[in-house]
């Protein structure tokens, strides 16, 4: 960030005067802002796609009487969100009750800003992204458990329980699927992780084809990623039919709203996290992006990131769409005994190839073959 | 060393579910008792729909009742019609025309469709699955098509008539029922494709709340979930009434196909398999129906003798039993109605001793109760 200051002041001549921690701190709002309206632009186009893919599998319409087609749906159930009635029930922890929703959205929000949109868009390229991810990420786990014990209501702590029980158990798993990615990079950083699967070998450059054990990992990491964000089949802690509606059960207007916006902010970050490690990022194939001037370049990755990180999230609502739902003594067995071994496992394996085969995935040794 | 319990003592919970929760189908209310997810005690309680029902009986008279029967299934009404007809019919002697018979038959086993259509839909919704449940509100939406082209309602049909029915059927009927007959057919093999041997699904249902054979007898369980337990009693063929005996149709029965006899799952499976026996009843029927009148003649004021009756019919959710006791004047003296999904809960709780939270869900549906039978 202070690297695009410096050359901004430079370019600039006007903000020669200002201090340079000024020009800094306002660049970083104003990247704030743009992640911020992009987030909430997403999750608007999001459950607007979400509401109309649902109403296709499920042999409806969906959505169609706000605007064209029913595409400002979305802002007339923002704005519906916005004005509701603001209740916090009487015997709540009203402290915690209010802290709770904002707990949830920037655990969600705050993953957006490692996320590799482009060839140069990021909003901060720490050496630590995935690092990163994962943990700020759990803040999520504090603020569903906080909402739920704060609700005063029996079932928003069973659901809280769930989500903290839940969360907990498959961020092992998701940690564990993701290594492979960092393995090969030899970098946290997710810039460098979507670097190494750029080059001349196309799709087969992406990490999903380097060898059996990523393509396996990623499968791995869909999984236990959709576990993590409470996706169906995993979706105990607001099981409807069970718990009413789980830890958000006594949230009303914008507060209900926040958890409903961090739900799809989730889905966003998994998606992007896959397109990055295993997808190949914004590398388009047979092709440097590099090579082409900055906006052109950084507007063609975009693309290409955008469409591959939308389209796993439509398959996540494919899923969410067509499975029943996991009992909660089935969703920790499948956890602790299946996936957590599987990942291990398999992780030992990617090692163990990258050991043996000197970094070099079966699609390289390929065409290595013919020179 | 002794483990100390009183260290970390903990407390059993005790949580409404209902009588506003989603998934007790209706305004039943379940008192559990949990030691975290685990239920270890789920007591029902019922009665927040209670109309008097029995005692409007008393007070109005024989054909002015028959709308009555409709709020007590509200998704097999012409069952429940049906049921009362024949009662009145059985006490006071009366031969109802052949044709109306069939109309009766046809009319029953469609609304057998869509109850356990929406039976089956309203179960996998319980369990997570929500599109499997707009699947079959479409199928039923054209079992109710022909119902309002036969009498004009969808939901609370008043169809039937002592002595007969409301009207014969329009033209075109007949045909417009066949057709939905070939359409439907097919959908239940999609069903059974899409979810029914769904790995997740099979495992919540498969070897949850077991009823063996005899206890679900010893606890008076009729219908599908009797049957779910491998009791292949159905009173179509075991105490044969109207035209039952003129058809060809299996009962069906649990298998324990994928856990145990008795289990969620089989109780489940019976409900899609009588479908489509009573795809081929109603095919049979819309063969064989006669020409001729819709109704016998019964006088405007109608007096049945001195007497009692009891009759018991095949109803979606178990056999519904109506006694009936006339003193020789325009109303009835006493009236009782039996219905399957107040006697299945009897059972309730002893299934659910020691299940989870999420399982009481899946018996609740796997019962298939509707509160109006319930309450009454």
């Amino acid at each position: 960030m202070e690297a695009l200051a410096i050359s901004l002041v430079n370019a600039v001549p006007l903000l020669a005067g200002v201090p340079l921690w000024t020009v800094t701190l306002l660049l970083m709002v104003a990247v704030a802002a743009v992640i911020l309206v992009f987030a909430l632009t997403f999750e608007g186009v999001g459950s607007l796609v979400l509401r109309k893919v649902a109403g296709d599998i499920q042999a409806r319409i969906g959505p169609n009487r706000v605007g064209p087609n029913g595409m400002l749906q979305f802002l007339a159930d923002g704005v519906k969100l916005v004005l509701k009635e603001d209740i916090i029930p009487a015997n709540a922890d009203r402290l915690l009750f209010k802290l709770a929703p904002y707990f949830v959205f920037v655990g969600s929000f705050a993953a957006f800003v490692v996320v590799p949109f482009g060839v140069g868009l990021i909003a901060a390229d720490l050496n630590i992204g995935i690092y990163y991810v994962m943990a700020v990420t759990s803040l999520v786990v504090i603020g569903v458990l906080l909402a739920g014990w704060a609700s005063n209501n029996k079932w928003a702590l069973l659901g809280g329980m769930r989500a903290a029980a839940q969360i907990v158990s498959y961020e092992i798993p998701v940690g564990m699927a993701l290594i492979p990615a960092v393995l090969i990079a030899g970098s946290l950083s997710l810039q460098d992780i979507v670097r190494s699967q750029g080059g001349l070998l196309g799709i087969f450059g992406w990490n999903l084809f380097h060898n059996p054990f990523t393509f396996f990992s990623f499968f791995l990491y869909f999984t236990a990623a959709q576990a993590e964000t409470n996706q169906t089949p995993f979706d105990l802690p607001e099981a409807e039919s069970e718990l009413v509606s789980g830890y958000n059960v006594e949230y009303s207007g914008i507060r209900f709203g926040l958890f409903f916006l961090a739900e799809f902010g989730d889905m966003f970050i998994v998606a992007a996290l896959a397109t990055a490690c295993f997808l190949g990022g914004w590398n388009v194939p047979f092709f440097h992006v590099g090579t082409l001037p900055w906006i052109w370049g950084n507007l063609l990755s975009l693309g290409v990131f955008l469409t591959k990180a939308f389209a796993m999230v439509l398959i996540m609502m494919w899923v969410r769409w067509t499975l029943p739902r996991l009992r909660v003594d089935q969703l920790m067995r499948m956890s602790w005994k299946y996936l957590v071994p599987l990942t291990f496992v398999n992780l030992l394996g990617v090692s163990l190839w990258l050991l043996v085969f000197r970094g070099k995935g079966i699609p390289g040794m390929i065409a290595s073959l013919f020179g | 060393m002794t483990i100390r319990t009183d260290a970390l003592p903990t407390q059993e919970m005790t949580i409404n579910m209902g009588p506003q929760h989603p998934s007790t189908h209706g305004v039943l209310r379940v008192i559990l008792t949990t030691d975290g997810e685990v239920v270890t005690r789920a007591v029902p309680d019922m009665g927040y729909l209670h109309r008097g029902l029995e005692k409007i009986g008393e007070r109005v008279t024989y054909a002015q009742y028959m709308p009555f029967t409709d709020r007590l299934d509200y998704l097999a009404a012409m069952n429940c019609n049906c049921a009362w007809a024949w009662t009145v019919e059985k006490l006071a002697k009366i031969e109802v025309p052949a044709r109306a018979e069939y109309l009766r038959v046809i009319v029953c086993e469609l609304n057998r469709i869509s109850s356990h259509l929406i039976a089956f839909g309203s179960y996998t919704a319980d369990m997570g699955a929500f599109t499997p449940f707009l699947y079959a509100i479409r199928e039923r939406e054209r079992v109710n098509d022909l119902f309002e082209m036969l009498c004009g309602n969808r939901l609370t049909y008043n169809y039937a008539r002592v002595g007969g029915v409301s009207g014969d059927a329009p033209p075109g009927f007949l045909e417009k029922t066949k057709e939905f007959l070939d359409y439907f057919e097919p959908k239940l093999d999609e069903y059974n494709n899409l979810i029914s041997y769904n790995k997740i699904f099979v495992h919540r249902l498969a070897n949850v709340a077991v009823i063996p054979a005899e206890e679900a007898v010893a606890y008076g369980l009729t219908g599908p979930n009797l049957r779910g337990s491998g009791v292949p009693f159905d009173l179509r063929k075991d105490e044969p009434y109207s035209v039952y005996p003129k058809f060809d149709f299996k009962v069906c029965v649990g298998t324990g196909e994928r856990g145990t006899l008795g289990d969620c799952f089989d109780r489940y499976m019976v409900r899609i398999n009588e479908m489509r026996e009573s795809v081929k009843i109603v095919r049979q029927a819309v063969a064989q129906i006669p020409d001729g009148p819709v109704r016998a003649k019964v006088p405007r004021l109608f007096k049945p003798p001195v007497g009692e009756a009891y009759f018991r019919s095949e109803c979606p959710r178990g056999e519904t039993g109506i006694y009936l006791i006339s003193d020789g004047t325009v109303n009835p003296l006493r009236l009782k109605i039996r219905t399957g999904s107040f006697v299945t809960m009897n059972i309730f709780e002893k299934v659910t001793r020691g299940l989870m939270i999420a399982d009481v869900v899946a018996v609740i549906g796997s019962f298939d109760i509707i509160l109006p039978e319930i309450d009454r």
